[in-house]
């Protein structure tokens, strides 16, 4: 089952192809190598003296390589008037990104079940509302969240945030699923209907564990989506409560006297680091074919 | 004991296509009723209407004499095997097996000792640890009949299951499944393009024909006495000979003459007492290819009518010999002993035993 379907197709071989697959890698290479140029210069900044900055070159690689930039970065460097590093901004941002990305992939997951399951008169007109949502642009939505954060008591709070994170996932979520669910097969679902199973059983047991790459996919855009933000951030947290997306600005533009690019760098590669956490671990279980048998031919 | 079934003026359309057109069928408790006809005429569509997959768009469908036609599919008391098979992907060969019965809190001891039964019945008892993707196609049919066949409901509904497994394991399911069938007792409807099939589990044959039943009747009776020109055309394998001719009234006696030619099959007494038709109108005849013979190789008997045509093509069954041949322009299929075949191009003497010819009007279909 791992393995995959298509592992055991005849290639062609002969110096040709053997050409053809160098030169395909050498633009690969290139392209890596461009993209990860950043990367390589915010890393090797970051385990700079600032001295060393000072006198070395943006590309030079570090001479004497310190971890006090990281360790500043983490647990002293001011936010503002608070200088406890990026710490409890952390602890905020994984507050508020994990319940948001588990609400609003749930919920997109039985939205998308419904709507093509379940199908039920104006399905198509309630999808068409629902995708809207998925246009709007960011700032639009900012002033009525705004008052109805207010409404409910939830103003200024990580718990108003990740509710304004669900909603807004929402219609990306419910694209996302009801775009893989259009491709199960209902005779799966007739079957499951026919042993007994009714709309939670049959999500719960047959169709959740198929659309496991759904659900990758998903977490993965959520969470990369939830954990970078940083308009609805900035716009409904304040201080204390703010992710680290908005404390990171703050540590940027605050810091007075000298400015500490090392500092700086290490910040950013530590805000950056869960995303791309959740992208190798999620990403090891990116199965496709899980499907695979269940109908004829 | 098992439920009945009976459709009432049963109607489902999909949009503006009505593809079952009032269908009325009552099945008896226990019966084993198979649903023939080609492909796309309904038949798939019933069965999920029975189920309760699909809503009728009119009439009524009682289970048990029970009004069901809102009834969801969990509380129908069914099994059902898909055409499509539609196994759980991400399930064990063991856990699709036993879903319906965990659904239905069917005590573990139960569901292990029906899962061992029926396993082992089917021959897939090596392969329960597998998911579907693992298994061949014949392998996964069984799966599906193995997941209807657990629960024993009151009734099962059977799309063609056997479709795609190797002859001879078809032929041995196809004892297991009239076995259990008298075993259990239970009602079944059966969908199959297989007409061995249906003629040996059948205890009565839908024959049905774009969205309508034609017939419905016991096997031998849809063989021997088609209502239709389809029916007779459907049924057997080849198919009916139909010869379209002219009646020719000479006193009492009647005839009927193919179009271009001399030839006059004489009509033997019952049949020829029932033809109202006057002399000279269109008729068509039909014969199945086993009551075309080579001449003088059966011992003589009443009603026998011998005439001589070239051969055209000879195809081998095996036990029985196909003789193609050309009576004015319609290609009929003579089923002759092997030996008695002769190669293509010679003239051939046929008889052809009248006693089981059938007649049907041409413009409605409708055998006399
Ligand atoms: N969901 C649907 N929407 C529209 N038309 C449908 C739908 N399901 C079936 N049909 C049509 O209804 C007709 C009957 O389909 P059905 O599957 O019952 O045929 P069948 O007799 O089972 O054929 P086969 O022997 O090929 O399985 C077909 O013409 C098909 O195109
Ligand atoms: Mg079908």
């Amino acid at each position: 089952m791992r393995q995959r379907r298509t592992s055991g197709i005849v290639q062609p071989k002969g110096l040709r192809s053997v050409l053809m697959r160098m030169g395909l890698f050498a633009v690969l290479g290139l392209f890596c190598l461009y993209y990860l140029l950043p990367l390589v210069v915010m890393v090797s900044t970051s385990l700079k003296s600032l001295a060393e900055i000072r006198e070395g070159t943006l590309l030079s690689l570090p001479q004497a390589i310190t971890f006090d930039a990281w360790a500043k970065a983490w647990d002293s460097a001011c936010v503002g008037v608070r200088c406890d590093g990026l710490k409890p901004f952390m602890w905020n941002s994984i507050a508020m990104a994990v319940p948001a990305v588990i609400l609003s992939t749930t919920l997109g997951a039985i939205n998308g079940y419904a709507l093509t399951k379940w199908r039920f008169p104006g399905a198509d007109w309630i999808f068409a509302l629902i995708l809207f949502g998925a246009f709007i642009p960011f700032q639009v939505v900012l002033l009525p969240m705004a008052r109805t954060l207010g409404q409910l008591g939830l103003a200024g709070t990580v718990p108003g945030l990740i509710l304004v994170h669900t909603v807004y996932g929402l219609a990306f979520t419910t694209l996302f699923f009801r775009n893989f669910f259009v491709s199960v097969s209902d005779g799966i679902l007739q079957a499951a209907k026919v042993d007994g199973a009714g709309f939670f059983g049959i999500f719960f047991r047959i169709v959740l564990p198929m659309s496991i790459p759904a659900i990758v996919v998903t977490v993965i855009w959520q969470f990369t989506q939830i954990w970078n933000d940083f308009l609805f951030g900035v716009a409904f947290t304040i201080g204390d409560s703010n992710p680290v997306t908005v404390a990171l600005n703050n540590v940027v533009n605050t810091s007075t006297g000298v400015k500490e690019y090392n500092v700086d760098m290490a910040a950013a590669i530590i805000a950056a680091l869960p995303t791309m956490l959740v992208y190798v671990v999620a990403g090891a279980y990116f199965v496709r074919g899980l499907s695979a048998g269940a109908v004829k031919g | 004991m098992a439920s009945g079934i009976r459709l009432e003026k049963l109607r489902k359309s999909f949009g503006a296509t009505e593809v079952i057109k009032g269908i009325d069928m009552e099945i008896e408790p226990g019966e084993f009723v198979v649903l023939v006809g080609p492909s796309g005429c309904g038949k798939s569509t019933l069965l999920n209407l029975i189920a309760g997959l699909e809503t009728a768009t009119g009439g009524a469908i009682r289970i048990g004499g029970k009004l069901v036609n809102d009834v969801p599919p969990r509380d129908r008391d069914i099994a059902m095997v898909f055409q499509s098979y539609a196994l759980y992907p991400t399930k064990t060969v063991r856990d699709n097996i036993t879903f319906g019965m965990q659904t239905r809190r069917i005590p573990k001891d139960n569901q292990q000792a029906a899962l061992e039964e029926f396993s082992q019945l089917l021959q897939i008892d090596h392969l329960l640890d597998r998911k579907p993707g693992q298994l061949s196609g014949g392998q996964r049919q069984r799966v599906a009949m193995g997941r209807a066949l657990v629960r024993k409901p009151e009734v099962f509904l059977f799309d063609e299951p056997l479709s795609n497994l190797d002859a001879k394991l078809r032929i041995s399911m196809r004892t297991e499944i009239k076995k259990l069938h008298q075993r259990l007792g239970k009602t079944i409807v059966y969908v199959t393009h297989d007409q061995i099939e249906a003629m040996t589990l059948a205890t009565r044959i839908a024959v049905m024909d774009n969205g309508h039943i034609r017939q419905f009747a016991p096997p031998a009776d849809i063989y021997e006495n088609p209502v239709d020109l389809f029916v007779a055309g459907f049924m057997g394998s080849p198919p009916m000979n139909m010869l379209p001719g002219v009646l020719c009234r000479n006193g009492a006696a009647l005839a009927v003459q193919p179009k271009g030619t001399g030839l006059r099959f004489p009509l033997p007494r019952p049949l020829a007492d029932r033809v109202t038709l006057q002399d000279g109108d269109q008729v068509v005849l039909g014969l199945r290819p086993e009551s075309i013979f080579a001449a003088e190789t059966e011992l003589p008997g009443e009603n026998r009518f011998v005439f001589e045509e070239a051969v055209e093509v000879v195809e081998p069954t095996g036990p029985d010999t196909m003789i193609v041949f050309d009576i004015g322009g319609t290609e009929m299929i003579a089923r002759v002993r092997p030996e008695d075949a002769r190669p293509e191009g010679t003239r051939f003497r046929f008889e052809v035993d009248m006693t089981k010819a059938k007649l049907f009007t041409p413009d409605t279909g409708q055998a006399m």
